[in-house]
């Protein structure tokens, strides 16, 4: 069967995401294994060194542009995005499970009947057909599904395939001013959380529970976080109580996350909890408690007060960063 | 104006779930049901904006004879009404939408809140979907929102901050948490949605494109070492995390 492949770039300022190199090397890969073609799809502006995702294995962009679509417009991205599809015959189309990613997948699937499978962790081939892994319940069951319809659509979770370079070369881009786009549903301003990192892109993630027993204590959590530049991160008690911004929650009703080293300081594990981060590669905890869940599935913990032992892994990691 | 909420009826978070020997589902056995915790913040946006703007709402839920229950609580908020559209049989997300779709047609619905995912499938797809369908603008994960006239205005949660949408009716928004603290019912409203009857019908076929293949456990992760029980271990896991794990 003639498969055709198309990936979704996510640009932001400019930009191409490392979620959406994650994207093309999948690609990449699916088409040696599906002896098929592949190409991507981008949606903006101008874009720095749009070129270089050749080096990723995809040789054939098509850039989408006009000084509205800068920023992402709902309306306008799902319909140029949805169209080209068409135009092209992609099969399979792959996304980034980016908060962009997020909105449109779905669009896409509806204009195109197709069937979508979000988040993805794994895709395997069998019988020349792709089975994706995706979690469900936030992590407490991998699932495991195929898709009957013509048009296939997988987003893939962030931080979890390679970004590889699979060679030096130059993509070829066609780039298309785009006329009058549909900005029915769209962006008007981007409001930055001030230098914060976020805890579904961070490589290091430092979160508070309970145990930090007040909001007045997470200059603790922020310290260590700001030393080994980590995003802070933060349990649903203390969100709920008002200390944390849900932006920060781990767990199955905030962020699903998978750092290489995710420290808890002070978070007992309640189920939700561990959910949202048991994929983290490293897991340290911090805990009074040595009866604690999180010590269950930590790989190093410190039975100990936090505000003894936070202040000493400060000083300690201090040390070593001289 | 019509303000619609689609809700579902899931696993409590605090749940432990089991799959079943055929590894094709869930084990029910003593798992607890829920409303889905983010369509309580789309109830709640539903119930102000009705407060403000005018209007009636109509709680929309797909599923078995449970489901009731969690129409029930909508209505004990404050929903007026309840539409419950009958199917027990396993469905993807877009024939989830594709019926919801059918049915806020049928309401005449100008505003519809969905709860941005639901916590079993963890999709996050079907409000999103419905619109396309409806030909009904969207605007999904939504922490902030603003009705002015028939103009939406609406911040939505990105990574490392927000993004401020604007758009037009009719529009589905899709909630997520910190967007209101949802009211608890009162007890008076427990009683009058003890009265009240959940229209029920079928729920418009459609097919599905996702076949579940197997459930499965992730991998079990081994405890790994308490490396001490004050801070004199401090030394030893840093230089743990440094040497061993690789990692600072």
């Amino acid at each position: 069967m003639g498969n055709k492949i198309l990936v979704l770039l996510e640009q932001r300022n400019g930009q191409i995401k490392k979620a959406s190199l994650e994207a093309v090397k999948t690609a990449y890969d699916l088409s040696s294994k599906l002896s098929c073609e592949s190409e991507a799809i981008v949606i903006g502006n101008e874009i720095d060194n749009l070129e270089s995702i050749g080096n990723y294995g995809i040789n054939k962009v098509i850039h989408y542009k006009n000084s509205d679509l800068q920023n992402y417009s709902p309306s306008a991205y799902s319909k140029l995005f949805g169209d080209y599809a068409k135009e092209t015959g992609a099969s399979i189309i792959i996304i980034p499970n980016t908060s962009l990613g997020k909105d449109i997948a779905p669009r896409i699937a509806a204009k195109l009947d197709a069937g979508l499978a979000m988040d993805c962790i794994s895709l395997d081939i069998q019988n020349n057909e792709i089975i994706a892994t995706r979690p469900i319940y936030a992590g407490k069951v991998l699932l495991d599904v195929k898709l009957n319809s013509t048009v296939k659509i997988f987003s893939l979770r962030p931080n979890v395939f390679t970004a590889a370079m699979v060679g030096e070369s130059k993509a070829e881009i066609a780039s298309v001013n785009v006329d009058n786009p549909d900005l029915t549903t769209k962006v008007v301003e981007i409001k930055k959380s001030e230098g914060k990192l976020d805890v579904a892109e961070a490589e290091i993630i430092v979160s508070g529970g309970r145990g930090m027993k007040g909001a007045e204590h997470f200059n603790l959590v922020e310290e260590l976080a700001q030393l080994l530049g980590a995003a802070s991160g933060a349990s649903r008690a203390v969100v709920d109580a008002g200390w944390r911004p849900h932006s920060e929650q781990v767990g199955q009703t905030g962020k699903t996350v998978s750092p290489t080293l995710y420290i808890a300081l002070g978070i007992s594990g309640a189920i939700q909890h561990l959910a949202g981060m048991r994929s983290s590669k490293y897991i340290v905890a911090v805990n009074k408690d040595k009866d604690a869940p999180i010590f269950q599935i930590a790989d190093y913990g410190i039975v100990g007060d936090i505000f003894e032992v936070v202040p000493a892994m400060i000083e300690e990691i201090k040390k070593i960063k001289t | 104006m019509k303000i619609a909420v689609c809700v579902s009826h899931v696993p409590d978070t605090a749940a432990k779930i089991n799959i079943t020997g055929d590894g094709k589902g869930i084990d029910q056995t003593g798992v607890t049901y829920v409303v889905n915790p983010y369509d309580e913040f789309a109830i709640e946006e539903a119930l102000k904006t009705k407060e403000k703007s005018g209007g009636d709402t109509v709680a929309i839920s797909l599923g078995g004879e449970a489901n009731k229950e969690t129409l029930r609580k909508a209505l004990a908020m404050g929903i007026d009404n309840a539409v419950l559209l009958k199917d027990d049989s396993y469905r993807d997300s877009l024939s989830v939408a594709k019926a919801l779709a059918e049915e806020i047609k049928t309401q005449n619905a100008e505003l519809v809140f969905f709860g941005k995912q639901s916590v079993d499938f963890d999709n996050s797809v079907v409000g999103q979907m419905a619109a396309e369908l409806l030909g009904y603008n969207c605007i999904s994960v939504v922490v902030d929102f603003k009705l002015e006239g028939n103009k939406v205005i609406a911040e939505r949660e990105i990574e490392g901050g927000k993004e401020v949408v604007e758009t037009l009716l009719p529009a589905i928004i899709t909630a997520q948490k910190g967007l209101n603290e949802p009211r608890y019912a009162s007890l008076k409203g427990i009683m009058a949605a003890k009265k009240k009857v959940i229209e029920e019908k079928p729920a418009a076929t459609a097919a599905n494109f996702v076949d579940v293949v197997t459930m499965k456990r992730p991998a079990p992760k081994q405890a790994g070492k308490i490396v001490g029980t004050d801070a004199t271990a401090v030394p030893e896991l840093i230089r743990l995390l440094h040497e061993e794990a690789k990692v600072i």
